[in-house]
Formats: C-alpha cells, structure tokens, sequence
C-alpha cells in the first residue's frame, strides 16, 4: 500500500508573471495590449484636441446641408439643392454599377483569357501571354488614363455629326452615336407604361421603381418556373418510359411569348438618340469616364484572374483529363464538365480578393471625373465643406462595408462549390 | 489593414495639427525656407519656365514674403496643389501660406479656418466657348456640357447659374488645368468655365486663340487672395503687409528701378516708413527695417507685376480693369503704412 500525495500547492507569486513559462506569454501579450490601448487613445485625443484647437470639432451635421453641386452621372434623381448625404449616395450607386460591371467583364474575360493561354494553340497562347504580362505589369491608373484620352482623342465630337456631309455618322442602323462624350444607344420607352412607385417621400434615401421592370421581372420569372416544370416532366417521362419527349420548343415558348405579349400589351418601343443643341438627346448615355474606368478595371483585373484561372486548371491532376478523354469526351466537354467545376475549388477564395480589389481600385475613378463616392463625399464634399476627418472615416466605413459585404457572399458560394470532404 | 490605415491617418492629422500650432514665422525662419502652396501650372499665374523656375502673378507673391522673411527670394519651395488638395495642404501645415487664385468666400475664412490676407486680382467666372458654335451669351448654353475643375467655388456659381436661367447642362469634372484643356480642344466638352483671367491665361496657350471666344457673362465675383492657417496672426501678418508693400509701393511710385534710389531716404515720409528708413515698422513685424525694400527688390511694385507676368503686352493680356489703383479707378487700396 502506497500513499499518494498530491504535489505541494505551489502559491502564486508575482514573480511568476515573468519567469514562469506558464503565465510569461500572458504578461506579454497583457503588456502588449495596453500599450497599443494608450497609444490609440493618445492618438484620438490627440486628435480631437488639435481640431478643438483649430475650431472644428468633428460633426456629422454637414450632411444633411444642401450640396449645391451637380453630378453627372446619376442613377436616382439628384439635384444640386439636395443634401450631401443623397449627393454621397448617388456616389456610392455609381462605385457599385461600376464594380459591378467590372467584376462581370473582369470574370468573363480572365475566364476565357485564363483557358485560353492553356491552349495548344502556339500563337494564341502566347498572344494571352503578352496580355497579361502587359495589363498585369502596368498600374492600373495608367491604364485608365491611358483608355479615357484614347476615347477623347480618337473619337468624333458631337459636332462633327453636323451638317449635310457629316465627318461622323452614326452606327447600327442610325441607333448608336459613338462620340468622345460617351456612347448614346437607344432606350426602351413604353407607350402604355405602368408608372413608377415612389419610396421613402422626402427622406435622402427616396427612390423609385419602375412598374413595368417589375411587371416584366415577374411574367420572366413566372415562365422560367414553368419552363422547369417542363423539364421535370421530361425527366419523370423519360425515367419511366425511356423516351425523352422533344421539349425545345414548348419550352422556348414559355419562356419567350408571356413577355413578349407584356411587352408589346405595355408599347414597347425605343428611344433613339438624336443631335439636338449642343448634344445627343434621348437615349442612354454611358459616359467616356464610366466606359474608361470600367474597360479599364475590367482588363487589369481580368489580367490577374486569368493566372489565377490558369492556376486552377493546372492544379487538377492531368489523369483527370486523361480519364475523361478516354471515356470519349471531346477537349471541349472535359473543360467544361470535368476540369473547370473541380478548377473552382482552387480560383475561388483568390478571385475574392480580386473582386475586393477590382471594387476599391474603382476609387480611382477621380482621375477621369467619374462621380463615385470618392469623387462626391471624399472630393467635392470634403472640399466645399471642410470635414476631412469625418468624410474620409464615412468613406473608408463605406468601402469596409461594401467590401465585407462582397466577402461574405463569395464565401457563402465558395461553400457551396467546394468539394465535400467525408 | 483597414484599421493601421486608420490609425496611420490619425497620426497625421495629429501630428499635423500639432506643428500648425506653433509660430509660422519662426518655422520659416528655423527651416531658412518657405513653402508656398501654388497650382499645378497655369500660365502667368503660377507655372515653371523653360528652366523649370517657377513663375508667375501669384508666385511674385511668394517670392515677395520669401524676400521679405528671409532675404532671399530663391529660399522657397513651391508645392503644387490641385483645387482638392490646397485646403488640406495649407490646415495639414505643409505649406505656410498658399497662393493660388483661391476665391475668399464666407465659408473657406469662417469655416474651413483660414485666413485670406487680401485680394491680389479681383477676378470673376466666365465661359468660353469656340467661336464656330456660333453662341454670343452664357444664357443660350442650354444643354452644353461644361468642363469645370471639381472642389472650387466655380463649380457652386456654375450650378446656381444654370439653376436661376432655368436652363441645363452636364458638368464633366476634372481635376487640373491641363486635362480641362484637353478635354476643351477634342471637343469633349462645349465649354469651359473658371475664372476669367484663367480663361484668358489658358487661351493663350492655345495654337489658334482667335478660335475662342470668352463670353461677356460674369457670373460671380471672385476676389483671389494669397491665404495662411487661422489662428497663426503674426505670420498672417507678414503675408498681408508684404502684399500690401507691393500695392502701396505701386501708389507711391516706388519701382524696381528707383527702389535703391529711394531707399536711401526721400522727402516722403511714407516711403521712409516702407522702406525702412524711417520708424520701425519691420521690427513690429518681426522682421528686418527694409523687408519691404527686399520684397520690392525681387520684382517690382504690383504693377510691374501685373504688367510682367498678366499684363496686356503679354500673350495673356488681361486689363487692369478692376485691379487698377483707387486712384485710377480701381478697387486696389493699401492700408496707410503708418
């Protein structure tokens, strides 16, 4: 028979905070952290001294004044008596249409690139070579300056439109007017249009939708299910009977006749721009500075998201593409049903920060006078106001947001397409 | 990131704001350099010669305090800035003082806290338009797209304007001068709005000026100023009185070629007084008894100034017009130097 005892309780001494081992790593990182506590709060208070002894205290109250500038490109209603605040929203529409149209060409055009620069084809391989190794190698804000005096100094002035033998005519059977002001193409009009609902009354964040989208997204959507529908039939017949039944066509028309009939029920019609004054009326414009910045973004980073298309490809092993080509696959087939949905699993966390850096490289915009939310309330506002602190912290709050926003949905997506590991 | 960015931004604005606080004339004087905020180039105002010296209207002001604090006229750095970036350089305390055809308005003096030390060239914002558009009125410029330099007060007058004729436009926003121009020429924009010496200081650089026309419409008054940091008014006062020594000296017939002449003491006790041989008006400033000799010795009175850089045997031929002496109908007034 033994005695156990249990070990002498050793009692805690403050020595131990610095030559124990247990707790050392503790006192360390406890040290750490409130020296960066103190240097921050210097900082703030350092801060908000110095502006207290300048006279201008941070305030947000600058936000509801009326701007008194105008804005170009807007794609809710504006005017220069409306408050900063709507003035930094219309920024803030304008950065998203343009990240968003650029992360769209940026992903089609990297996809293709990416794919393309894998081909067996010895000149069109290195021919994606040389682009990439040109977009990716040149800051991006050369390329949009670049792209933007492109497309003023190539293209016809409004002016030259004029006259009984014009230097410029307009392309696309009289409907699209190419000029170095921006591109005009015709708009759809309805002679019987539903109207628009108006939201939010007075407030800054009021803005309208138009019935006849939401009429027209409805009977779209409402075909598409049916369309399914279809095909779930087609399915269950062909299991049950083995014949698949030929549904193309009934399907094609579901999809295609309900909004035909809503369009032409709503008089459908477009809108074709017309030299009138000074300018092109009627229509679509897209700006010279939306095209530049979105052709530019849109290239630059399609540069970076082909080699990270180019990665994924490779990273699937070439038994893959063997075994494939052995069941009879023709090369086209195996990229798209075996290679690329694998290759996904790899292009997708990178292409999320491409996508976060494609959306924050859009604050370059300034450069060619495109309104985003930098150019409204980092620029214009900043300066006709004063509030350097207080706009830039909104901007960079803003930017956070959009950004984890952009994050968080990719991961969700990055979820669903990986490879489920048992 | 995000929050070291964050961080790396409040330590500026900190440490910034700190350096504002002290005394700019002693800065001055410790650093042995002035550091004058101008534009990014704009002929006869501000721009750098084919030595790559800078020169211009404004810049004879900088260089007038840099003479008149340091002796030298050449102890100066010329910092460019953008109409975003000027306000932000001047309060951040990078440049001493800013000299670029900034509008004194209400808000930039009362609320964004400067300090306008006077007007150097009362201007007003005017269009101009290539004459083959056949337009003789600012009022038949319905639906034309304008090119406008963004963060200055023209970009407030223009939407006023076209608000209060009930008429519109498309503002195309730009950052300098030179991107104006080029917009201007392709023809990528109808107009182009900015304060009318501005007009006329880009037009000649045009290779066909007579092409252009600006039009008679003045649609706001913009009295440009060199300006310093609130608060700070000593410093302020060195820059008010050094332009103010240009003016008077203009009034009193003090030029650069008599200056030597006079500043050996004459009959009126007035010009004793500037230039220092009477009373001791230097030493209140803070500074040397002939500083005002030393900021006339860099480039004349106002006049020759004007005349020099401005001027109507230059190719930017601006009138005196407004900026003429009281005496001569004008608007220009020296304070007494008493």
């Amino acid at each position: 028979m033994s005695i156990l005892t249990d070990p002498p309780k050793e009692s805690f001494r403050p020595s131990m905070l610095i030559y124990d081992t247990r707790y050392r790593s503790m006192t360390i990182q406890v040290i750490a952290l409130i020296g960066f506590l103190i240097l921050v709060g210097w900082l703030i208070s350092n801060t908000a001294q110095n502006l207290a002894e300048l006279g201008k205290e941070p305030s947000f109250g600058f936000l509801s004044e009326p701007a008194g500038y105008d804005i170009n490109q807007r794609l809710l209603d504006y005017d220069n008596q409306n408050s900063h605040f709507r003035a930094a929203l219309i920024g803030l529409l304008n950065t998203l249409l343009v990240a968003f149209l650029g992360c769209i060409t940026a992903t089609i055009l990297g996809v293709i690139i990416g794919v393309l620069r894998l081909s067996s084809n010895w000149l069109i391989a290195r021919l994606m070579t040389i682009y990439v190794e040109m977009f990716r190698n040149v800051p991006v804000l050369l390329w949009i300056v670049f792209i933007m005096a492109i497309l003023i100094e190539s293209l016809p002035a409004p002016r030259d439109f004029r006259g009984d033998t014009p230097e410029a005519t307009m392309n696309v059977f009289d409907s699209v007017a190419v000029t170095n002001r921006g591109v005009y193409v015709p708009e759809p009009l309805f002679h019987n249009s539903l109207g628009n609902i108006h939201l939010f009354g007075d407030a800054a964040v009021r803005f309208d939708i138009s019935l006849d989208l939401v009429a027209f997204l409805i009977v779209l959507g409402g075909s598409l299910f049916a369309s399914t529908k279809i095909r779930i039939w087609a399915d269950k017949t062909q299991e049950a009977t083995g014949l698949r039944p030929t549904t193309w066509h009934m399907r094609s028309a579901v999809v295609i006749l309900p909004s035909l009939l809503l369009l032409v029920l709503l008089g459908f019609h477009l809108g074709y721009p017309a030299l009138k004054g000074f300018n092109f009326q009627g229509g679509i414009h897209m700006r010279n500075s939306l095209i530049a910045l979105w052709l530019a973004l849109s290239l630059y980073t399609a540069a970076f998201i082909a080699e990270i298309v180019r990665a994924g490809i490779l990273a699937i092993s070439k038994g893959q593409t063997e075994a494939a080509s052995a069941l009879g696959l023709r090369p086209k087939r195996i990229m798209n049903l075996v290679v690329l949905p694998q290759a996904l699993r790899v292009i997708i966390p990178p292409l999320i920060s491409n996508y976060l850096n494609l959306t924050k490289n859009s604050s370059l915009a300034i450069a060619v006078g495109y309104m985003d939310l930098t150019g409204t309330l980092m620029g214009i506002t900043m300066n006709q106001t004063g509030r350097e602190l207080e706009t830039v912290m909104l901007g960079m709050l803003v930017y956070l947001t959009i950004s984890l926003v952009i994050s968080g949905f990719m991961n969700w997506y990055n979820n669903r397409v990986k490879l489920v590991e048992r | 990131m995000n929050t070291s960015v964050f961080f790396g931004a409040l330590t500026v604005a900190g440490l910034a704001a700190g350096a504002a606080a002290a005394g700019t004339l002693d800065d001055v004087k410790a650093r042995d350099k002035l550091n004058c905020g101008v534009t990014t180039g704009l002929v006869g105002f501000a721009a750098p010669n084919a030595n790559g010296e800078w020169e211009g209207f404004d810049v004879a002001v900088c260089r007038a305090v840099a003479a008149a604090v340091l002796g030298d006229s050449s102890k100066i750095e010329f910092v460019p800035t953008t109409g975003k970036t000027r306000f932000t350089a001047l309060a951040s305390g990078e440049i001493d003082m800013l000299a670029r055809n900034t509008t004194w308005t209400f808000s930039r003096d009362v609320d964004l806290k400067f300090e306008f030390v006077g007007v150097n060239y009362y201007d007003g914002q005017g269009f101009m338009v290539p004459k083959e558009l056949g337009v003789s009125s600012a009022k038949e410029l319905d639906g034309a797209t304008v090119c406008i330099q963004t963060g200055t007060t023209t970009e407030l007058n223009l939407a006023d304007f076209f608000r209060s004729n009930n008429i519109s436009y498309e503002p195309v926003p730009i950052e300098t001068n030179a991107e104006a121009q080029q917009q201007y020429l392709a023809g990528a924009c109808d107009v182009y709005t900015t304060d009318a010496s501005g007009l006329a200081a880009t037009r000649a650089t045009f290779d066909d000026p007579t092409a252009h026309a600006i039009l008679p419409e003045i649609i706001s008054k913009e009295p440009l100023g060199p300006l310093v940091r609130h608060g700070d008014h000593e410093w302020g006062d060195v820059v008010r009185w050094t332009l103010n020594a240009m003016v008077a000296a203009e009034e009193l017939g003090v030029t650069s070629a008599n200056l030597s002449e006079m500043a050996s003491g004459t009959d009126n006790p007035e010009i004793n007084r500037l230039l220092g041989t009477e009373g001791n008006l230097g030493e209140m400033l803070g500074l040397d008894a002939d500083w005002a000799a030393k900021a006339l010795s860099v480039g004349g009175n106002y006049g020759e100034v004007f005349a020099k850089n401005i001027g109507e045997d230059t190719p930017i031929g601006l009138a005196r017009g407004l900026n003429a002496q009281w005496t001569d109908g004008g608007l220009l007034y020296a304070p007494p130097f008493r």
